[in-house]
């Protein structure tokens, strides 16, 4: 008889349980105002990231088509696992001297860490985050960007 | 006549079979071997090496701030305190002393990832054991401690933020009032999770008198952490040496005698409860100044061999560092808590079923990039 009893109220105390849990599924369900998810793929046009988010590195272009990179190559001595590349040039300058100037600025997405030693090195500030993030692609050589857009020149007021 | 006995096949013989590598519910790339006797567990062999990135050696061609994005990637669940770790270790090789305000952020941030992972834990947890539910009620409340975090730093998992001298940057400016949503807002939802899975009775079947570890043996094991607390092992490096703000916070060392899978748990959900606490200490604390000291753009440690530990989300994580005066690091070896914490699993899944070694390796909350690096 006890046992009996016993198995009957191990079965009450289940129930008991599963329906406390059940207390809170349920409240959700009748509180759509709760739900935290984001339709992603629709709400393409109206998602904003952190300004901080980091997507890519990018480097900065004003109208004229001008970036402050100097080509020094700090970027790149500190860039743990070789993601940045750069390529340098000899160029005379407006007042004839001749001046080392940035050619290349090739940047791997496909190696970066994201680790961020890049941006805070830049000793002239060249480089940013960008907050792109859909990067995926079927070629992997698509993700080697050159950061100095064709034709850009170095700002006045930087000094190399 | 003779009576023909009954042959059951397999009955008493032992077989093999594997968990893993890619299973569930080890949560990344570890094997179990293991030797069963019917649905018993005889014996298990874990096999671990398949996510080995050899970050130790990688260390010793990187410079020291370079080594921190390396150290992410090992418990990628406790990001900050392997940051910290690393970078107090330069700071004391260095006799620098960082700002206030450094301190008690990093302070807070380790704890705000003590609350994330111990979240991300026990939604895991209870997924392992059948409630899918807990799957999403953890995940959502974690979305905001994540939230916080890339604000910041702009990265959900792997920061990289902590750096010796001090921060990469400023916290955002909502910083402070984002936690100070969060504390509510987590005092709030904590409660349901005991409602959902600690009551249950399923839950409570499975993890009770499952998986007992003794404080001897969590001890002679190595067990840190909140497995190691389960036991009665006082082994909390924030109480015992405490680092950064943590010598002038107040909060308890959850402590508990049984040692079983629930024993376990319980710490992991009481310990949420003291990271609050300890937030909502330091929340309206945070001093004004710098968030970094002047370092030198190459870090040079003097000569000899320095140690540093600190208490990330699943226990004591040790670095050990040689150096010879150059820029980088001659030897560098990272005692990290899974490694250790993995090992006891032979012994306490020993005589259960192989169910019950899915909730005992649920409960010692491994992470495996960390057992392997
Ligand atoms: S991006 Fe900055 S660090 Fe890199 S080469 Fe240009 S100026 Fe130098
Ligand atoms: S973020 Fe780090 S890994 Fe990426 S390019 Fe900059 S230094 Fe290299």
């Amino acid at each position: 008889m006890n046992a009996f009893f016993n198995y009957f109220s191990e079965i009450g105390r289940g129930v008991k349980t599963l329906l406390k849990g059940m207390q809170i599924t349920n409240g959700y369900f009748f509180k759509p105002r709760e739900i935290v998810t984001q339709k992603y793929p629709e709400n393409r046009a109206t998602l904003k990231m952190f300004d901080q988010f980091k997507g890519e590195v990018i480097m900065p272009h004003d109208d004229n088509n001008q970036h402050r990179c100097t080509g020094c190559g700090i970027c790149e001595n500190n860039c743990p696992n070789g993601s940045i590349q750069i390529l340098t040039k000899k160029e005379t300058n407006a007042e004839g001297k001749a001046v080392r100037i940035v050619d290349k600025h090739i940047y791997h997405l496909s190696m970066c860490t994201f680790c961020g030693l890049c941006i805070k090195t830049c000793p002239s500030d060249a480089i940013t985050w960008g907050q792109t993030f859909e990067h995926a692609v079927f070629d992997r050589s698509k993700l080697t960007k050159v950061l100095n857009k064709p034709g850009s020149t170095i700002k006045k007021e930087v000094k190399g | 006549m003779v009576e023909k006995a009954e042959v059951i096949l397999g009955e008493n013989e032992q077989y093999v079979i594997n968990m893993g590598p890619q299973h569930p519910s080890t949560h990344g790339v570890l094997r179990f071997e293991l030797s069963l006797k019917g649905e018993i567990v005889d014996k298990v062999v874990p096999h671990c090496g398949y996510i080995h990135r050899g970050i130790e050696k990688m260390c010793e061609a990187n410079t020291y701030q370079q080594i921190i994005h390396l150290t992410d990637r090992m418990d990628y669940l406790s990001a900050h305190p392997n940051n910290e770790a690393v970078s107090l270790l330069v700071e004391k090789a260095l006799g620098i002393e960082v700002p206030e305000r450094v301190k008690v952020i990093r302070t807070m941030l380790s704890e705000l990832g003590r609350l994330g992972s111990h979240q991300l834990w026990w939604a895991a947890f209870g997924m392992d054991l059948g409630a899918l539910t807990t799957f999403f009620y953890g995940l959502r409340d974690r979305e905001k401690i994540l939230d916080i975090f890339e604000e910041s730093f702009g990265s959900r998992l792997l920061h990289s933020y902590i750096c010796p001298g001090g921060l990469m940057n400023d916290i955002h400016p909502n910083f402070k009032t984002r936690v100070k949503e969060l504390i509510p807002y987590l005092r709030k939802k904590l409660p349901e999770y005991d409602q959902l899975l600690t009551g249950n009775v399923i839950f409570t079947e499975r993890s009770k008198n499952i998986g007992i570890m003794t404080k001897e043996d969590a001890i002679s094991y190595g067990i840190t952490g909140p497995s190691g607390r389960g036991s009665g092992f006082a082994c909390d490096v924030r109480k015992a040496e405490p680092y950064s703000a943590y010598d002038r916070v107040d909060f308890k060392e959850i402590l508990m005698t049984e040692g079983d899978t629930f024993a376990r748990y319980q710490v992991r959900i009481l310990e949420m409860y003291e990271s609050i606490k300890i937030l909502e200490q330091l929340v309206d604390q945070i001093p004004d100044g710098d968030y970094t000291v002047k370092m030198k753009p190459i870090i040079k440690l003097p000569e000899g061999e320095y140690y540093q530990r600190v208490e990330t989300a699943r226990g004591e994580l040790g670095v050990y560092a040689v150096s010879t005066g150059e820029k980088f690091p001659d030897r560098m070896r990272f005692r990290t808590p899974n490694f250790s914490n993995l090992f006891i699993i032979d012994k306490l899944a020993r005589g259960h079923k192989i169910a019950d070694l899915v909730a005992i390796s649920g409960s010692l909350d491994l992470v495996i990039p960390d057992i392997d690096r």
